[in-house]
């Protein structure tokens, strides 16, 4: 069990970990940073999705060894301070949420898709969407939140 | 001592929902509120007699506060205007913290940034059996009505004391007392400050009239809505304790094993690692998960298991295994006229059988507890639907009395009533004993899959008769096994046989969003819709044309012309329609299908329904429920099934067994009728019910194949045709 160092919302942080050890197990039980959720544990679900270097990764799936280096972020660290993300924004004004358990990894896939897409259209966003499972079925205001924060995105970036 | 839990669900899954509550204790008396909320004015309602016997409330312990034996809600407003308002519901995604926080604020005239929600704590809350059957609304939110009712009285009397003048003349209103004469006013903070004041009154009417609603009855967002995005928000899953353990319990390869042998010589190797094996538990605890799931590994444990029967053969087998008559409830036979002497003689007459899978719940947070041990004290924060119903399976797993026991539940990650049970709680409580150490134990998706229960599946036998004239003459309807919720039926028939069949289930079964009702609808519905093509009668006509309830005639009607029933079809387009009545709820589901003849692609264009629930306390969270609860349905309608083989779930994980997802999702709209004249009812379940019958009814209109088994996708594939 070696010493690793992840870059995570712009810290660096320092633990003693087996290379193998997912990524989503490290952030929930050494770091507590418990935002990312375990759900499937097979990257079926999209509960526990973070960013790498800016894009979507399922965090279960991700050996600590090969976040290494890289830009991590997880929904901790979307917001500045207390201004959120216009994706979690989106989310809040949307009501897209109900147990809210799939939120979090909802808000990471989103903000990857809204980082490599500006406008996406209705069929990128179920692509980009299709790996993160609502099981209360909030799938349409979700829709609407991301449809909302490309909006916000675009007048914050004009 | 056995550590593994009762199953109270293996019969009949209503009978075990309406398991009337002990006489449970209410644990801390006044003077412990003052300690834990300060100063302030605490007030508890009592029960009315009528209600005495119902699900919540609790008696007190303490005979020298002399307080009434039944005491059915409590809140308590302190020094800094802050309401604390206590109710043994729980929050699941349903919203009910902000649309009972909403109650509280109509009723007491508070803002609603003021008011705080205690949910769920064994040790703070009144006894309540449970947050299912969709009760909160018709019960817990009328409760805490009457007791901020009361509360809002309380405080106009302290002000007309303190000015000296009737309380008729005073006005509350945003957590003010004023007095419109003399302009003066007291915030309800001024009021209560270096008050101990605690007062048992009535629960009683009259309340604010819907029509008069200035907080509830409008939209207002999640509360605590931004620790949820900003993923602040600590579900069960999500709680630790310093020095805590993780548990990992091992289990057998099949249901109803016996553990005959176990070497634990490798797993207590490992450094940290604490081995339990009790009964049939076996189970370790490490100081990390992963080290948790290698002791695991390295058990070497022996399982005698029984052949069971297979999902191949489910149906045969439901029809083979019924219980004796003499295990049945009573209640479960309804019988009106004279149904044989109709059936014998009619002309007219149909007789079918529908059949529905084993759904799993699969909520996307699985089954999660931390247990902590003080001496012979045991705290359990866990994910549940009846956290008193926890404490209880505790208390018997561990031979302690319910005072000892101390459950609290987080807001959690879903349940749809596949989290009434405390298996988990129980297991790390074990393991907590153990190693003299908190431990946390949160299922794998595998486990949530083949270790929680399921909604029970069911063959349903359905013989009608009716007359020339359109109306149904004689119903005979048999479940056997699904459950008896919404087993009535709804439609005018003088003759009628209805009957619920327990059976021996092969899996362990439970409760669900909707229970029976899904089941029984689905028979019901696609059976109306086969009567009504044999008469060549329009579906919607022929429901109605049977139908007296004016609350479901003006659903399916208002449905039907928002939805465009009448309108003319596109080619190769079918429409389905599907009602119902369901947890005091009236519902009716349009949906619209296309089909492609080159390709047999399959394609649900839109789902439409209507739905009145009484008076609507938070239209915005009741769309969410409404669509939500439309989507669960489209997963157990098209696509969603339990397979098992000889005591193992073959479908054990999201890449085998599908939910819906993004790209499952019609366009869905809704129609809710706020009933202002009638009171606000549950939700949460009734909108589930007519989705799979609309849908295999749009099917039939669309293509003439008639669908009558659940999920719907499979049985289009020898017809060359699929879903896409």
């Amino acid at each position: 069990m070696g010493e690793t160092t992840l870059q995570i919302n712009g810290r660096q942080y320092q633990f003693a970990a087996d290379k193998e050890t997912p990524l989503l197990t490290v952030l929930r039980e050494l770091l507590d940073l418990t935002g990312s959720k375990y759900g499937c544990g097979e990257g079926q679900c999209g509960s526990c999705t973070v960013l790498i270097d800016g894009k979507a990764r399922r965090s279960c799936m991700v050996p600590v060894w090969a976040a290494a280096g890289k830009q991590i972020t997880t929904i901790e660290g979307l917001a500045k301070g207390e201004q959120l993300h216009p994706v979690q924004q989106a989310f809040l004004e949307e009501g897209a949420m109900q147990c809210a358990f799939c939120t979090s990894g909802m808000i990471m896939s989103a903000v990857s898709l809204l980082n490599a897409t500006r406008n996406p259209s209705e069929v990128e966003i179920q692509t980009a969407m299709q790996g993160n499972i609502c099981r209360c079925g909030t799938y349409p205001r979700i829709v609407a939140a991301i449809r909302k924060a490309a909006t916000l995105l675009q007048g914050a970036q004009s | 001592m056995t550590p593994k839990p009762k199953m109270p669900f293996t019969i009949e899954p209503e009978r075990y929902e309406l398991t009337a509550p002990a006489s449970y204790v209410f644990q801390s008396d006044r003077r412990e509120f003052f300690k834990f909320l300060g100063a302030g004015l605490f007030i508890a309602t009592a029960f009315s007699k009528a209600e005495a016997s119902q699900e919540s409330g609790a008696a007190r312990r303490n005979p020298e506060d002399s307080l009434p034996q039944e005491i059915s809600a409590w809140l308590h407003i302190g020094e800094d205007g802050t309401v604390t308002v206590f109710t043994g519901k729980v929050e699941v995604g349903q919203n009910i913290r902000t649309s009972l926080t909403q109650a509280v604020a109509e009723e007491l005239k508070a803002p609603v940034q003021s008011i705080r929600l205690v949910m769920g704590d064994t040790q703070l809350v009144p006894f309540d059996m449970g947050t299912f059957g969709s009760r909160t609304t018709p019960i817990m939110n009328l409760q805490l009505r009457r007791v901020s009712s009361a509360a809002r009285d309380v405080l106009l009397a302290m002000a007309a004391k303190q000015w000296n003048v009737d309380p008729a003349r005073l006005h509350a209103e945003d957590g003010m007392i004023a007095d419109p004469q003399t302009k003066r006013s007291l915030s309800y903070a001024q009021l209560v400050k270096g008050q101990q004041i605690a007062q048992v009154v009535p629960a009683e009417d009259p309340l604010i009239l819907p029509t008069e609603w200035t907080i509830a009855g409008k939209a207002l967002p999640k509360i605590d809505g931004r620790d949820f995005v900003t993923g602040k928000h600590r579900y069960p899953s999500d709680q630790q304790l310093p020095e805590m353990l993780y548990g990992k319990v091992v289990r057998p390869r099949a249901f109803n094993a016996t553990l005959v042998s176990a070497d634990t010589t490798e797993a207590e190797k490992l450094p940290g690692v604490i081995v339990v094996r009790d009964g049939n538990f076996l189970g370790v605890a490490a100081p990390s998960s992963a080290t948790a799931e290698k002791a695991a590994s390295l058990l070497r444990a022996e399982w005698k298991a029984e052949p069971q029967p297979s999902s191949k053969e489910l149906f045969e087998y439901l029809k083979q295994n019924q219980l004796p008559r003499g295990e049945r409830n009573d209640n479960s036979r309804f019988e009106s006229g004279n149904v044989d002497t109709v059936l014998a003689s009619a002309t007219r007459q149909l007789q079918q059988t529908y059949n529905v899978n084993y759904i799993a719940h699969a909520p996307l947070e699985p089954r999660a507890a931390l247990a902590q041990w003080s001496e012979d004290h045991l705290t359990v924060w866990t994910g549940t639907q009846r956290p008193f119903g926890v404490r209880s399976e505790l208390a018997t797993a561990f031979h302690l009395s319910e005072e000892k026991v101390h459950v609290m539940m987080p807001d959690t990650g879903s349940g749809y009533g596949g989290k009434h049970s405390g298996e988990c709680a129980i297991e790390a409580a074990r393991l907590a004993r153990a190693a003299k150490r908190p431990v946390k134990v949160v299922w794998t998706r595998e486990e949530e899959f083949t270790w929680a229960y399921f909604r029970p599946a069911g063959v349903i036998d359905v013989r009608s008769a009716v007359g020339g004239d359109g109306k149904i003459t004689a119903w005979e309807f048999h479940n056997y096994n699904s459950g008896a919720a919404g087993i009535r039926t709804y439609y005018e028939v003088p003759n009628q046989r209805i009957e619920f069949h327990p059976v021996n289930s092969p899996l362990r079964q439970g409760s669900y969003r909707g229970l029976a009702a899904t089941a029984n609808h689905f028979a019901r519905e696609v059976h109306m819709d086969e009567i009504a093509y044999s008469l060549k009668m329009d579906p919607l006509e022929f429901r109605i044309n049977n139908l007296k309830e004016e609350r479901l005639r003006a659903v399916f009607a208002e449905g039907a012309k928002k939805f465009g029933w009448a309108a003319t079809k596109p080619a190769n387009h079918g429409f389905g329609v599907a009602g119902g009545f369901e947890k005091l709820g009236y519902v009716a589901t349009f949906v619209e299908v296309a089909i492609s003849r080159s390709s047999g692609d399959i394609k649900i264009r839109r789902i439409f329904t209507a739905f009145d629930c009484g008076a609507i306390v938070n239209p915005d969270g009741l769309r969410n429920q409404v669509i939500g609860a439309n989507i669960m349905g489209i997963g157990g309608a098209l696509f969603e099934a339990v397979e098992f083989e000889n005591g193992r779930v073959l479908n054990n994980l999201f890449s085998k067994y599908r939910v819906p997802r993004f790209s499952d999702i019609p366009p869905l709209d809704a129609l809710l009728i706020d009933r202002k004249d009638q009171p606000p009812v549950g939700a949460g379940e009734a909108p589930i019910v007519g989705v799979a019958p609309a849908i295999s009814n749009a099917i039939f209109d669309a293509t003439g194949i008639r669908l009558r088994s659940l999920p719907l996708a499979p049985l289009l594939v020898p017809h060359g045709l699929r879903l896409s």
